[in-house]
């Protein structure tokens, strides 16, 4: 399975049936591939959507239908529309009861900066720092390092996106969670040892004496 | 302002209509500018707009070269707090006081109020001359329904505008869309626009 899958795959694992559940763009979007046959979930899409199912088939995509990246999708029996106020009062309000979202950094803390690189990205925040803020749970979908460097970081040094600390980091490598404000290794990835996961986080990792490893 | 969520949801029609009459130095307030050649697009292509006040421009290049050469002001906000801002305007309200950008860049030159223990920051509303908005919908009083996620901004800024322009997909006759159906009330509405 390519790293990618195995993110995917994992955070699935923590939807619990009558969930209703916003994905952010890029790999939280695959998270929706990998519903347990037993889960049923709402999916929001924060253009104003709770229902949002699969890509449409080829012919099929409606142009007033789309996903929070303006790409076309499909509502399910039983979705709801509405407007932009009603679909942030549901992620203000607390009324969402999980989030994934992708990462530039973590910090070790679990502090969030995804949404900017001063001078080089300024695509604007979209719906994140509101996400982040209101919902019930923050699941971070990312890839462990990037171009070899670590992104789980003593501290961000990008803008943060909330002062609110994220509740789960899943990357191909690692989970990773924040007890008592500490990133403390939860669950080891396929064929990945805790000294691997060490060595490609920078932020001081509480390692447990026994690590599970990803039931996938 | 003008409705839409990366374009779906804009007065196509509308937005043509400005580029082709070359309405310049204008400032836009939507929750993004879309892609290069549609909806507010459209407009940032053809360098007409002054100002952007959006949530995202991420995917639209140009946008981000005119800002880039200064060409164009771009104030970036997060989208629950643009659209709570204008829905303030709309309804009267001073402004908003919300927990979104507690603690960041956003919250630089706010004033941080403190309720029950907890930090908001004071969000002031927006109004606009004019709201450029699309509906399904439209009967010959104006009243309004929306299509599926094409609804988006567009009833917000409905009511935040001094003028209140809609393109419709559909015009039809006054009592064929249901009381319970209406999303904007006629009264809102200044002038409608067919879109075929």
């Amino acid at each position: 399975m390519d790293a990618q899958s195995i993110i995917a795959k994992r955070i699935a694992l923590e939807l619990r049936t009558g969930m209703l559940v916003n994905l952010g763009i890029g790999i939280p979007t695959m998270v929706a591939n990998y519903v347990p046959d037993n889960i049923k979930v709402f999916f929001q899409s924060e253009n104003g959507l709770i229902g949002t199912g699969p890509i449409p088939e080829e012919g099929m995509a409606h142009p007033l239908l789309t996903d929070a990246g303006g790409q076309p999708v499909t509502a399910l029996p039983g979705a709801s529309t509405f407007d932009s106020a009603m679909s942030f009062g549901l992620i203000r309000g607390g009324h969402v009861d999980m989030t994934v979202l992708g990462a530039l950094q973590i910090d070790g803390k679990g502090l969030l900066a995804n949404w900017m690189i001063p001078g080089k990205m300024v695509p604007g925040m979209g719906g994140a720092m509101d996400l982040v803020s209101g919902a019930k749970r923050v699941v971070i979908a990312m890839q462990h390092t990037a171009k070899g460097k670590p992104k789980i970081v003593n501290k961000c040094t990008l803008p943060l996106t909330s002062i609110r600390p994220v509740d789960l980091v899943v990357t191909e490598m690692a989970v990773i969670a924040f007890p008592e404000g500490r990133a403390t290794l939860m669950e080891t990835g396929p064929g990945v040892s805790v000294e691997q996961i060490v060595a490609a986080t920078e932020a001081k990792l509480v390692v447990p004496d026994k690590i599970p490893t990803m039931q996938l | 302002m003008i409705g839409g969520f990366m374009g779906v949801g804009t007065p196509e029609r509308i937005i043509d209509e400005l580029v082709r009459q070359g309405k310049r130095n204008l400032t836009v307030i939507a929750n993004d500018t879309a892609v290069p050649g549609r909806g507010v697009g459209k407009l940032v292509d053809a360098g007409l707009v002054r100002k952007t006040i959006a949530s995202h421009i991420g995917l639209n290049p140009e946008t981000q070269r005119q800002m880039i050469e200064k060409k164009m002001e771009v104030d970036l906000i997060p989208q629950g707090t643009l659209i709570e801002r204008i829905r303030a305007g709309g309804c009267g309200l001073g402004g908003v006081l919300t927990p979104t950008g507690v603690g960041t860049v956003v919250e630089e030159g706010k004033q941080k109020i403190e309720i029950d223990g907890k930090s908001y920051l004071l969000e002031t509303a927006l109004h606009a001359d004019f709201a450029l908005i699309n509906a399904f919908l439209a009967d010959y009083l104006g009243n309004l329904s929306y299509a599926l996620t094409s609804r988006n901004f567009n009833p917000i800024i409905a009511m935040a505008s001094d003028t209140t322009i809609v393109s419709a997909e559909h015009i039809v006759p006054v009592g064929l869309i249901a009381p319970d159906h209406v999303v904007t009330p006629a009264p809102l509405v200044d002038y409608i626009v067919a879109n075929g």
